[in-house]
């Protein structure tokens, strides 16, 4: 009897210890070699070699943009090397826009670089206004890459259109800016750098467990959200009409700058199927990653390798959507046919990477704290 | 043979064991409907989706806006009373009632451990667990100057054994298939990413730690209810509880289920066991000890009431018995068809998520689109969804509703699924062709359902 209740007493006590989906974290105890993938290991990858590389180029980029507009606001003549800074930042940023955790969260960096259409008549009454709150949201459709891509191809018909509203008599307004939205995007973008290269770094890399709070379970969910929602339906799916039924042209990423939104797809796609790789920034060295995790994992599925199912789609999906000509031509045809095709190829990794993956991996996918079974 | 069930059904037994029961099982209920209000759930899974996926037959239980905090209330304070056996019987009707209209609001919340919970409650109504150390024993024993009992009959107290039996058994019978047993599915999936747990989180990821576990669990299952009843191996039967149900709480999110099971398990002991119990708690709360030793049998208040107990829980036993076997019913894979997966007691059993896109048709102007799931629905409604044959259609329904108020007509829905099971390649899982519009939700099979690729041996 006395034994029976001290086990009731020791398993209420357990009870009272344990707390609902709280997870232990435990010192690093050098025990046995673990028999479990290295998540450690696969953080340290992402931050060291991918993401901190990224942001790095990003800002770089970004100060390259901002000297450029600083020298064509001191004489507007000339729009080509502005635009051409523009594209560079703009393409790297494609590259980095998936890691939205952390720092980037916490600023909200997407919404406030990348929020396409750009709303034009927020821009213009900002500029006629001459003083605005670039940190309100309301404003966020007014800044950022495309508030540029509008400021630089979308002023006027042609070139000499736009250079003539710089040099005209509201000019200075106008100037002032561009000026403005391209030091904001510097603020965000060396804020989230510098905290990644400061104590976030280790910070996300210590947190390597395995709950719905742990570094690799967020960031997948992450990923996943941003080639699903950013990617995917962003750039492909809502200018195709899939969601509406109809053609949306005008939601185009870089609408006034033209003929580059179908570049800029690929980039971001590159971009998610060597992070899956754990393929290096800039380089063709790989470490681990979420393919190698799927591998230690042993996910065989029907004879394959489910790290190979997904590489061959996003093969698919780059062969087929690079056969397309450019997104405004694709869209001017109606129905757009091919164009809806090579969407159905991008959507094909969807499921591969939200139920295959994510099951593979026993991460709960948009985590809800809810009780099983 | 006759003879013999009257003479069971007239058998008495010490009523602390019973009495015990109703205690814990109170507070336990207490806990978990504060726990859940504490975590905001009652708001989250309730009162903020616009949208609810119901039980077939049950659509008209629908959460109560700001009422639903009233009802959860309403639940928590029966179960209070139930605790301390104040109106006991009213207190249980209320708290059955109350538990089993919040369970029927939203299917997306269905776990075997709260149908569990409702069918023990049920069951409790034709028990007398309110006779014996409760406040309705002290009124009795005030105001009409009679005495209280002090025995019960044997059967009420059987029936508990054998419902928690049931659990067990059906459990432990749902695992005797192939993945289970020689795949070690779905634990092989759910033990590697269990790697930080301390002490046996680097055993997580071994091969035959997963088997082990898994025809662990099974024989567990399937045995454990012969070893509480068996008086020898009774001791050591309740610690494989303890463990058995403490590492499924440090491995699994499963709220409160453990302590439930940990617990109704005490009802195996022998009344003395219970009897110290009531003793101890009878001291610490000065409840009068003369109305513990009454020597008095319980009477049902008509002989009427007695036999129609009886016929009720027989019949309760009857249905609880067959319903797990209902799938039978059905052709093709039950894990993945679902037809007939509920009310089963099938816990834990399988590693299964889906993807499910949803493709609006106008039937007159031909324009189609594709639905953002995330407009209508939870993420924990969408993950539900996505994998399940009956919420696809009843969400399909509401989706042709929805944008038929739209100014949209003839409506038609197609639907883009993929299901993974237990580690295969997910492949594709509702016909894409068929106009879920058009189908009438039924018992019937469902043969809109593409059937399962792969095999699943076992019952």
């Amino acid at each position: 009897m006395k034994r029976i209740f001290g086990i009731l007493a020791i398993s209420l006590f357990i009870y009272a210890c344990g707390g609902d989906d709280t997870t232990v974290s435990t010192d690093d105890t050098d025990t046995v070699t673990p028999v479990t993938f290295d998540r450690s290991a696969m953080l340290t990858n992402w931050a060291d070699n991918i993401i901190i590389p990224g942001y790095q180029d990003f800002v770089a980029k970004v100060n390259t943009l901002e000297a450029q507009v600083a020298s064509f606001t001191d004489t507007p003549n000339d729009l080509t090397a502005v635009r051409a800074a523009w594209l560079d930042a703009y393409t790297t940023w494609q590259r980095v826009s998936m890691f939205e955790v952390g720092p980037a969260e916490t600023v909200n960096l997407r919404l406030n670089v990348n929020i396409y259409p750009a709303n034009v008549a927020t821009i213009e009454d900002n500029i006629t206004a001459g003083s605005y709150n670039l940190d309100l949201s309301s404003n966020r459709a007014a800044k950022g890459f495309p508030a540029i891509d509008y400021l630089l191809y979308g002023l006027g018909e042609d070139d000499a259109a736009i250079l003539a509203i710089y040099n005209g008599t509201n000019g200075d307004a106008y100037k002032q800016y561009l000026l403005d939205i391209t030091a904001d995007m510097k603020t965000l973008s060396t804020t989230v750098f510098n905290e990644w290269e400061g104590d976030y770094k280790e910070t996300f890399v210590a947190n390597d467990g395995a709950s719905a709070t742990a570094s690799t379970d967020r960031f997948v969910n992450d990923y996943i959200f941003y080639f699903e929602k950013h990617l995917r339906a962003g750039k492909m799916g809502i200018p195709g009409g899939v969601f509406s039924g109809s053609v949306e042209p005008n939601n185009i990423e870089a609408l006034y700058a033209g003929g580059i939104s179908k570049d800029l797809f690929i980039v971001g796609l590159n971009a998610t199927q060597d992070f899956f790789n754990g393929k290096a920034y800039n380089s063709s060295a790989q470490g681990e990653s979420l393919a190698s995790y799927l591998d230690e994992l042993n996910a065989i599925k029907d004879g394959a390798d489910l790290s190979e199912i997904i590489n061959s789609q996003f093969d698919v999906s780059r062969t087929v959507v690079s056969a397309l000509g450019n997104f405004e031509q694709e869209l001017a045809i109606n129905p757009p046919t091919n164009f809806l095709n090579a969407y159905d190829e991008v959507q094909r990794l969807v499921p591969l990477l939200k139920v295959d993956m994510v099951s593979a991996m026993s991460i709960s996918i948009d985590f809800a704290d809810a009780d099983g079974d | 043979m006759s003879t013999r069930i009257t003479t069971y059904l007239n058998t008495q037994r010490e009523a602390a064991p019973l009495a015990v029961f109703r205690v814990f099982f109170g507070v336990l209920m207490f806990a978990s409907i504060v726990r859940f209000w504490s975590y905001g759930w009652i708001k989250k899974f309730y009162i903020d989706p616009s949208f609810h996926f119901t039980f077939y037959g049950f659509e008209w239980v629908k959460p109560l806006g700001d009422y639903t905090y009233l009802l959860f209330a309403i639940c928590a304070l029966s179960s209070l009373f139930v605790m301390v056996g104040f109106k006991y019987r009213w207190s249980i009707i209320i708290f059955f009632v109350s538990f089993t209209y919040i369970e029927l609001m939203d299917k997306t919340m269905y776990l075997n451990h709260y149908y569990f919970i409702s069918m023990l409650s049920f069951l409790m109504i034709f028990l007398p667990a309110g006779a014996y150390f409760s406040i309705d024993a002290i009124t009795l024993s005030r105001k009409r100057n009679t005495t209280p009992p002090q025995f019960i009959p044997a059967w009420t107290i059987d029936s508990i054994k054998l419902l928690l039996g049931i659990v067990y058994v059906y459990a432990g019978l749902a695992k005797l298939n192939s993945d289970w047993l020689f795949k070690a599915m779905p634990l092989k999936i759910w033990l590697p990413s269990k790697f930080d747990i301390p002490l046996i989180g680097n055993l997580m990821g071994e091969e035959w730690v997963q088997y082990a576990f898994s025809w662990f669990g099974a024989g567990y299952d399937l045995f454990i209810p012969f070893f509480l009843l068996y008086k020898k191996t009774r001791p050591y039967a309740f610690v494989m509880v303890i463990i058995f149900h403490v590492l499924t709480r440090v491995l699994f999110p499963i709220g409160m289920f453990p302590y439930v099971m940990i617990v109704s398990a005490l009802i195996f002991f022998d009344a003395a066991f219970h009897k110290k119990i009531i003793y101890a708690f009878a001291k610490a709360l000065k409840y009068p000890t003369a109305l513990l030793k009454t020597s008095k049998q319980y009477v049902p208040s008509s002989a009427i009431s007695k036999k129609y107990a009886v016929a009720v829980v027989v019949i309760f036993f009857v249905i609880q018995i067959l319903l797990p076997w209902r799938y039978l019913a059905y052709p093709g894979e039950l894990f993945w068809t679902e037809e007939g997966y509920r009310f089963s007691w099938r816990v834990m059993l399988m590693e299964k998520s889906g993807y499910a896109q949803f493709k609006i048709v106008d039937g007159v102007t031909g324009r189609r689109f594709y639905v953002d799931n995330a407009d209508f629905l939870t993420p924990l409604q969408e993950k539900q969804m996505s994998f399940q044959p009956d919420f696809i259609l009843e969400y399909a329904h509401y989706l042709r509703d929805h944008f038929e108020s739209q100014g949209h007509q003839e409506v038609q829905v197609y639907v883009e699924s993929y299901v993974a099971l237990n580690g295969r390649l997910s492949t594709t899982y509702i016909d894409p062709e068929v106009n879920l519009a058009e189908i009438e939700d039924s018992f019937k099979h469902k043969t809109w359902v593409i059937p399962f690729t792969d095999e699943i041996k076992g019952l």
